[in-house]
Formats: structure tokens, sequence, C-alpha cells
């Protein structure tokens, strides 16, 4: 069963953790091939052609590549138990939105303030991150409906979109001596963000904050 | 059929490929709904009640709630009226029809767009490149199947609806062979399947002015060089 299902992954990629987070909701055992960020696996070019990226999850020999789209199959397939969408069609809308913006624009906006040229541009890319979480705040208070996820009693999907993130949003915090999650701005994500990380799907496939920073020193601008 | 007094109605602007892809969904469904025209230039106070994230063009709204995001309208579309499916039952299709329109918004839109409408020369030749890139993977893909749906349109074709109308609009604006019959045979004929599909034929917006639109828009872009 176990060679049944395979992901192609970094330990330090918040896109493979959301898909790992998915995977330990619904108790799928799997086959991880830890791929090294210098030379891609010959498997991972045949199985991601056109991306030739990480996570790329095979379930019976076919692939599927995109963190989120994995995790809505994952959903899919593994439907007994633990519903990663909800089941109702606008609230399941909401929560593609969400995820949407997330990765389109929030996202993309976060990862930008490391190359950021002058502590003007940092800044203003920061605002811009805390006012984003400053909307998702207000997605989670209407999404949780007084539970401690966005998914309610148990993760959904924005829960995985985001908090796959956590790592990398530390590691960001620490790097630039700010606070994005405080609880100023954000109250009930900052306690979302604990709840999430000592949660049993994900307390062991978050990376660890301290490693995180070191591997960022090895990277390239 | 919408049913017990559904209130449906769609924010879009005539010429848009995303409130195109939504007006497909609509139709192939046989949903009735009020569209209302939106001035991008002057948004009206409900679009920017609607969609105050973004500010854009389309917002769907059902029973007042509005969803917002061209493919993420289609899949509540699929999943609120059941007739007419536009996405594979098959959980693994159906995460290749998300794949292959989220590539088509995240490749080949921009990058078309670009090949066109940018000032500098080598910004063009390099979206052009990118563009004939995006295009080949999908020339791949359609293979000998008639809609990427198979017999019928579904979730692809109706995202792809921009490479079928749109981006020959570009080309002839001023896209040097961004998509041709020569390059692409397979992607071609699936083009012009798509736009002659009975229901896409309905909805498609009428070329001349939308061909004006963007002449306008590529010749005051030289001008400002």
């Amino acid at each position: 069963m176990k060679s049944e299902v395979k992901l192609l992954g970094a330990w330090p990629s918040p896109f493979v953790t959301r898909v790992r987070i998915a995977l330990n909701m619904k108790s799928v055992e799997y086959e991880f091939l830890e791929e090294r960020l210098e030379s891609k696996s010959q498997l991972l070019l045949q199985s991601n052609p056109i991306y030739q990226k990480i996570p790329v999850l095979i379930h019976r020999d076919k692939p599927l590549s995109e963190s989120l789209i994995i995790v809505q199959y994952v959903d899919d397939v593994w439907s007994s138990h633990s519903p990663i969408l909800p089941s109702d069609p606008y609230d399941r809308a909401i929560a593609r939105f969400w995820a949407a913006y997330i990765d389109e624009k929030w996202y993309p906006t976060m990862r930008s303030i490391r190359g950021a040229e002058g502590i003007e541009e940092k800044k203003r890319l920061i605002e811009e991150v805390k006012k984003g979480l400053g909307l998702l705040e207000e997605v989670f208070k209407n999404s949780s409906k007084g539970k401690g996820f966005y998914g309610g009693d148990q993760l959904g999907m924005l829960d995985i979109a985001l908090g796959g993130f956590l790592g990398w949003l530390r590691v960001t915090e620490i790097a630039n001596g700010v606070k994005l999650l405080d609880q100023g701005n954000t109250p009930e994500l900052v306690k979302w963000a604990q709840r999430f990380c000592e949660h049993d799907a994900v307390k062991h496939v978050m990376p660890d904050t301290g490693k995180l920073i070191e591997f960022a020193k090895t990277l390239k601008r | 059929m919408a049913t017990n007094q559904e209130e449906v109605s769609l924010l879009g602007v005539i010429g848009s490929p995303f409130v195109c892809r939504v007006q497909i969904a609509l139709k192939l469904k046989g949903i009735e709904y009020k569209l209302l025209q939106e001035n991008l230039a002057n948004k009206s106070e409900l679009l920017l009640k609607y969609n105050p994230v973004h500010k854009k063009v389309p917002v769907f709204v059902h029973n007042e709630k509005p969803i917002s995001e061209s493919l993420v309208i289609v899949e509540y579309i699929d999943e609120t009226w059941k007739e007419n499916p536009i996405l594979p039952s098959h959980p693994y299709q159906r995460s290749v029809a998300r794949f292959w329109s989220k590539f088509i918004d995240d490749k080949v839109v921009s990058a078309a767009w670009k090949a066109v409408f940018t000032v500098d020369e080598k910004e063009r030749e390099k979206n052009t490149e990118e563009s004939w890139e995006a295009l080949r993977f999908l020339e791949n893909e359609i293979k000998d199947n008639k809609y990427f749906g198979g017999d019928e349109i579904g979730l692809i074709d109706i995202a792809a609806v921009f490479i079928a109308f749109w981006i020959p609009i570009f080309q002839e604006v001023g896209g040097l062979g961004l998509f041709t019959s020569d390059k692409f045979p397979k992607l071609y004929k699936w083009s012009q399947e798509l736009i002659n599909h009975p229901v896409i034929k309905e909805v498609l917006p009428p070329r001349d002015p939308i061909l004006a639109f963007f002449k306008a828009r590529y010749e005051s872009l030289a001008a400002s060089k």
C-alpha cells in the first residue's frame, strides 16, 4: 500500500508541507522521496515536465502537481473522514478564493521581502503582508464560526493553505525584526498559528524555524 | 434550472475573456441571469462592495452572495447546477482539468498579453517565446481529441476560450504569428471547433468591436513610446 502513494518533495518547501498535512489528516501512508534542490531527479522531470517543481504526488503511477490541486485530490480520493473542503458549494468557493489569494498575492509579497532593495521598499512590503494577514484574520473569524480552525473543529483548506507558510513566516519575522502576526493586528491568527503547529497532522512535518534559517542562508538570492 | 426565485447576476464587461468563461458555464447549464455591465474606468459601488480585494470582474452573485475569480466561479456553478457537468467526475481527471486551467492562467494569458501590449521589443520577444512554449504543452495535451473535455467541452476548454478567440485578435492587432495553424496544427483545429460550438458561439462577443478596442489600445501604447 505504501508504494501506491509517493510524494516527491523537500522538507523546507511550504507547498510540500501542505500536501504532507493533507495526507496525514487522511492517514494515508506514502513514500516520501526527498528531492535535492541542486539537481532534480529523473522522476521529477518525467512526472512534472511542465513546471519541474515539487510537490508531485504520484498515486498508482499517475502524477499530479500544484499543491492545492493535490490537496483537493487527496480530499476527493480519501473521502471517508476528515473533509478538507467544506460541503457547501458557497463555502467551498470562498475557501478556494482565499487560497488563490494566498498563493497569487500574499505569499509572493512575503517572499519578495528578502530580495527587496532598500529599507523603504522592505517596509512597504512588510506592511502589505500585514495588511493581507489582517484580511485573513477577518476570513478566519467568519470561517471558523468560533471554533479553532478555518475548517471549524478540523483543519480545512485555508488552514493548510496558510499554515504551510508558518515556518517561513517566522523566518521572515526573525530576519527583519518584525512581527507579522501580532496581538494588535491579528489576535485570532496568533492563537490559531500555535494551535495549527501543535496539531497532530502538522507537528511532525512543519519545518523547524532554526533549520529553515540555516537553509535560507544557503539559498542564492 | 434555477429554482424557487433564485437571484443570479453577473458583474462583467463585454470583451473580457474571464467574464466570458462564466457566461459559457451559465449558458451550458441553462441558467438565467442578469448581466450588470461595469465601466472599469468608473467601477460601481456594487463591484467595490462585492470584490473589495481585487476590484475586478467577473463577480458572480447568487442569492446576494458574491464570488470572484472566474475559475472559482465556474466550479461553483458546476457544483450548484448539476446538468451538463463541466468538471469530470473522476478525481484524477478533475485534478488534471484544474491543472491545465490554472496553467492557462499562469502561463498563457499574461505572456500572450505582454507579447503584444508591451512597449519594449525585447519584452515582447521574450513573452512571445514564453507563449509558444506554453501553447506547445497544450498542443501535446489536446492530441486528436475534439475538445480538452473529450467529446464535449469541459473546464479546460472554457478556460482556454482566451486562446481560441482573444489570442487571434491580439495577433491581428500586432502579435507576430503568436498562434498559427502551422505552428500548432492540433490546437488550431481545436480552436476552430471551439468557436463554432453552439453554446460558445452564442456567448462570444462580436469580434469587430473587440478588435477595434484592442487596436486602439495598441496604438496608444505605440504612441506613448
